[in-house]
């Protein structure tokens, strides 16, 4: 092919992108960069602070044994000392600084603090080594405390330990304490939502499970046959609404046990109660919060037809939107106020909407608060919830029953 | 030519393609019914749908203008473009599929643990999205140049409008059935003409290639002899072949359709089928490059070989059979760069979307933009971009400018997937380290072509057709880094391999952590 002003075009085509992206990374790089400071206190100001948060990234974990060593160069910074030790409850984690062959004795000198829980300032009689260049001669170490427990010791060292040194080494100790509890409330958020789900499980039962046998029960002499699919479909729905292990199945998985609930529910209603479904095959296989849309349909159920007249409508749509699917339940039902709901969503009442709080908090726990319920409804006019799901998310995979 | 069929049937697949968008999700059926709601698409569907998406207007027109332009060695084109899918299905298929990744950016997140690979991977998606719209906006202009004598540029407005319309306007999500159907569409446009120009070769005297070369050593229908110009064709056609083999797998809006299959056995069941597609679409282009030789050994003036599959009807066969099978083949090529260029947007503007604007707009209004405008945005930009570079460039071959596209992929995202699905003791360091010199490399080798030309000998040969050095240098820079790098192997890489690569149905626990 011959050279020409075409080919030029097309470099800029590769070279266009890419430049452009360069570009803006590198200008919100620098924007954030480059702050003009008024004072040398605000730019001490705002190097201590920054400090800081580059050791906060690195506890987000608490405090590993990945995380220590950059956690200890940071802190290391923040106070200006010859070296700095992390010593956990088991060994010693990390040693930034001169001196390494001190990192031996640390585990020695820190359990004392971390049986005793107090600060404790060591001399050179204690801590120096045989080598008279070697600065490390004192040592401030402070416990590190999360939930009343003492869970670290940080260990400060240098030629002499001022007052000020030790007031300063235990402020940045009662730092990284509350980095550690922080840390420590990202698994406890999962118990919560965990327990949830266990009293999810225990919400469906009573007026449900009653309601479903009289049902059954009122099939046995008249219809035999259809009492005993009745059962079967009881059996396979109490199947999976209790079943062990995994937070997450398939959109499929999920659709079938509502399938089995809403033959429980036509059982008790008859022709009452109609529902329509639609939904887009692919995204059949994407994985959802196990028991995420029962409970909104029991709700449309509930709301569409036990305080109504005549006949109401459930539909279920899940549809496709490229990287996210939506699911919308909607029933034409009585309604309800939307104050009310509101409260419910914030968790402040639990009112009549079965697990509606409780499926919008564990979405906004698996997805973020981007993927909550969204509830259309006013009094008489029926009501619609939505959520969306995205196809991806780090970290969470289905597990089938 | 007679404009008014061509015309007719390029509007007609315009309006089709409008109107699917706007009845979209409507068209599936409302049901009452579990069974019928629930039923996943099958692998026959999916393949069909993939195929839909993947041939786009290089498979429909440029590989007949390559054959015909370059002689034999172009049929390893449609080689090349079908053996890439039998490398996906042994290696990369059914492990990405359990990864649960929807785009290549959530399998570098998932596997590798690390939001700078991600957002590496989102770039370079953008990069092969974009190379690979502009040959379908320019193909556009190309189509209704030959059918109606318009300027080039109006071509490109209207894919770059109807694109835009149908992805912003929230109507054609790429719904398997439409794109499944597409795929059927493309062969029965592509397959008619076809016969019926065989069947009048076979009654009217079967006259062979008549060619002319510089060189009595170099022939058409000869294979690497350099017909057409090109320098060490034996280099060149395995370089190409590599890319094609190799690049497949990087494919944005292939991949997003694998995704579709509820697991990895269905998944590669899909791949199968997609090989026999492609097996049977491609028979076709070929036969028009060959044809092409025979009825019209040289080209009218200004009159690219690319339009030389909408050419030819019209000068085969005279009246107005020919303009009718020359409009049927302009709407098929219609057909074909409207649905890939959708499927791409959709995916260039996801990754804009996702990585970009959205955490942009909510800081600007505060939280309160819906998400799908997020997506609007992304999506005029990722229109807009490829539009322009569309007007600026002219001359490029359409299949050679794919070619590029797939020498990038091929560079950069076939060694993350191949180690990232097989290699347990890839870095993050490795990873990202692959994927910057693969993609450097590669792009750079694209730019020295582009930019200063065609080179003669070596140099100009490595260049032109870089994947040959750039995917084994990407493959051995991603190791060693790698092996330097031990500490830096994601933690959750045991946990993540067995995942990839345990079939569904046995019981596992694949909680992630």
């Amino acid at each position: 092919m011959p050279p020409s002003i075409d080919l030029v075009a097309l470099a800029i085509a590769i070279a266009a992108p890419i430049a452009l992206m360069t570009l803006a990374w590198a200008f919100t790089r620098a924007s954030r960069r480059r702050q003009e400071f008024t004072s040398p206190v605000d730019r001490q100001t705002y190097e201590t602070l920054h400090t800081a948060s580059r050791a906060a990234r690195h506890l987000q974990k608490g405090l590993t044994a990945e995380g220590a060593p950059k956690v200890a160069k940071h802190l290391r910074t923040l106070l200006g000392t010859q070296a700095l030790a992390l010593c956990g409850s088991t060994s010693t984690l990390a040693w930034d600084g001169t001196g390494t062959h001190h990192r031996d004795q640390v585990w020695r000198l820190a359990s004392e603090v971390l049986t005793s829980g107090h600060t404790v300032v060591l001399g050179a009689k204690e801590v120096a080594c045989g080598d008279p260049t070697c600065p490390i001669r004192t040592a401030i170490l402070v416990p590190v405390i999360s939930d009343e427990r003492v869970v670290a010791a940080l260990a400060a060292y240098g030629p002499a330990a001022s007052p000020g040194l030790v007031r300063a080494t235990e402020e940045v100790a009662g730092w990284v304490s509350t980095q550690v509890e922080l840390a420590d409330l990202g698994p406890q958020r999962s118990r919560v939502v965990e327990a949830e789900l266990r009293a999810l499980r225990a919400q469906i039962s009573p007026h449900f499970i009653y309601n479903s046998l009289a049902a059954i029960a009122s099939f046995v002499r008249t219809d035999p046959d259809r009492a005993r699919d009745l059962l079967l479909e009881f059996a396979d729905f109490t199947r999976y609404a209790f079943r062990r292990g995994g937070t997450f199945t398939t959109l499929a998985e999920e659709l079938g046990n509502i399938e089995h609930y809403l033959a429980l529910e036509q059982a008790r209603f008859g022709d009452r109660l109609q529902v329509s479904l639609l939904v887009a095959p692919e995204v059949l296989s994407i994985a959802v919060p196990y028991l995420a849309i029962q409970p909104l349909v029991e709700n449309a159920v509930h709301h569409g037809l036990e305080s109504k007249e005549g006949v109401g409508h459930v539909s279920i749509t899940a549809s496709d939107l490229g990287s996210e699917a939506e699911i919308v339940v909607e029933d034409d039902g009585i309604g309800s106020d939307p104050d009310v709901v509101r409260a419910v969503l914030a968790g402040v009442q639990s009112g009549d909407s079965v697990g509606l709080g409780n499926v919008d908090a564990r979405l906004r726990q698996a997805y973020g608060d981007d993927h909550g319920l969204v509830v259309e409804t006013a009094p008489g006019a029926g009501t619609r919830v939505t959520f969306r799901v995205p196809k991806f998310a780090p970290d969470i995979q289905p597990s089938s029953s | 030519m007679n404009t008014s069929f061509g015309i007719t049937a390029i509007s007609a697949v315009c309006l089709v393609t409008l109107t699917i968008g706007a009845l979209g999700f409507r068209l599936s059926r409302t049901t009452s019914d579990f069974y019928v709601a629930s039923r996943m698409v099958t692998p026959a569907w999916n393949a069909s749908a993939i195929g839909g998406e993947y041939l786009s207007a290089a498979s429909f027109l440029g590989v007949a203008g390559l054959i015909y332009s370059l002689g034999a060695d172009m049929l390893w084109l449609p080689v090349g473009y079908t053996v890439g899918y039998l490398v996906l299905l042994l290696f990369v298929a059914a492990p990405l599929r359990r990864s649960g990744a929807y785009t290549i950016p959530d399998f570098a997140q998932a596997r590798m643990e690390s939001p700078a690979v991600r957002r590496l991977c989102s770039v370079m998606v953008l990069a092969i999205g974009w190379l690979y719209l502009l040959p379908q906006f320019k193909g556009a202009g190309l189509v209704l140049h030959t059918v109606s004598g318009a300027p080039l540029w109006v071509g490109n407005l209207v894919v770059a409008v109807v694109v835009l319309i149908n992805v912003v306007g929230g109507g054609m999500r790429s719904i398997t059935l439409v794109q499944a159907v597409q795929y059927w569409i493309k062969v029965t446009a592509i397959s008619v003409p076809a016969f019926v120009l065989v069947s009048w070769w076979l009654h009217h005297g079967q006259p062979v290639p008549q060619v002319t070369a510089l060189r009595p050593d170099q022939g058409w229908a000869l294979p690497l002899s350099g017909f057409g110009g090109v320098e060490h064709p034996v280099y060149a056609t395995y370089s190409m072949l590599l890319a094609l083999a190799f690049g497949t797998m990087g494919l944005p809006h292939v991949l997003v359709r694998f995704y579709t299959n509820p697991d990895g056995q269905s998944t590669r069941r899909t791949t199968l089928v997609v090989l026999a597609l492609l097996g049977l679409f491609y028979l076709f282009p070929p036969l028009y490059g060959a044809f092409g030789r025979i009825y019209l050994p040289r080209l009218p003036a200004g009159i690219s070989p690319d339009s030389i599959t909408l050419l030819l009807p019209t000068v085969v066969i005279p009246g107005v059979g020919g303009e009718l099978l020359s409009a049927i083949l302009a709407g098929g090529a219609f057909a074909a760069l409207l649905s890939t260029a959708s499927g791409l947007t959709i995916c260039a503007a996801g990754v804009v979307d996702q990585d970009l604007v959205r955490g942009r707009l909510r800081r600007v209004t505060g939280n309160d933009a819906r998400a799908i405008n997020g997506f609007r945005i992304a999506a005029v930009a990722a229109v807009a971009v490829p539009f322009v570079l569309s007007l600026a460039a002219r001359d490029l071959g359409l299949a050679d400018t794919v070619g590029l596209a797939f020498a990038i992929a091929a560079s950069t995202f076939c060694p993350l997937l191949v180690l990232g699905i097989w290699w347990p003791r890839l870095s993050t360091t490795g990873a990202v380290a692959g994927l910057l010199c693969g993609g450097v490399l590669a792009m750079s080798a694209v730019l020295t072509t582009v930019i200063g030309g065609l080179h003669g000998g070596w140099a100009g040969a490595l260049l032109a057709q870089p994947a040959a050095w750039t995917v084994p240098i990407a493959f051995v820079v991603t190791v060693v880094v790698s092996m330097a790098t031990p500490s830096r192997i994601p933690r959750g890489t045991a946990r993540t391999m067995v995942r990839l690569h345990t079939p569904e149905n046995l019981v596992l626990d694949r909680a992630p952590r």
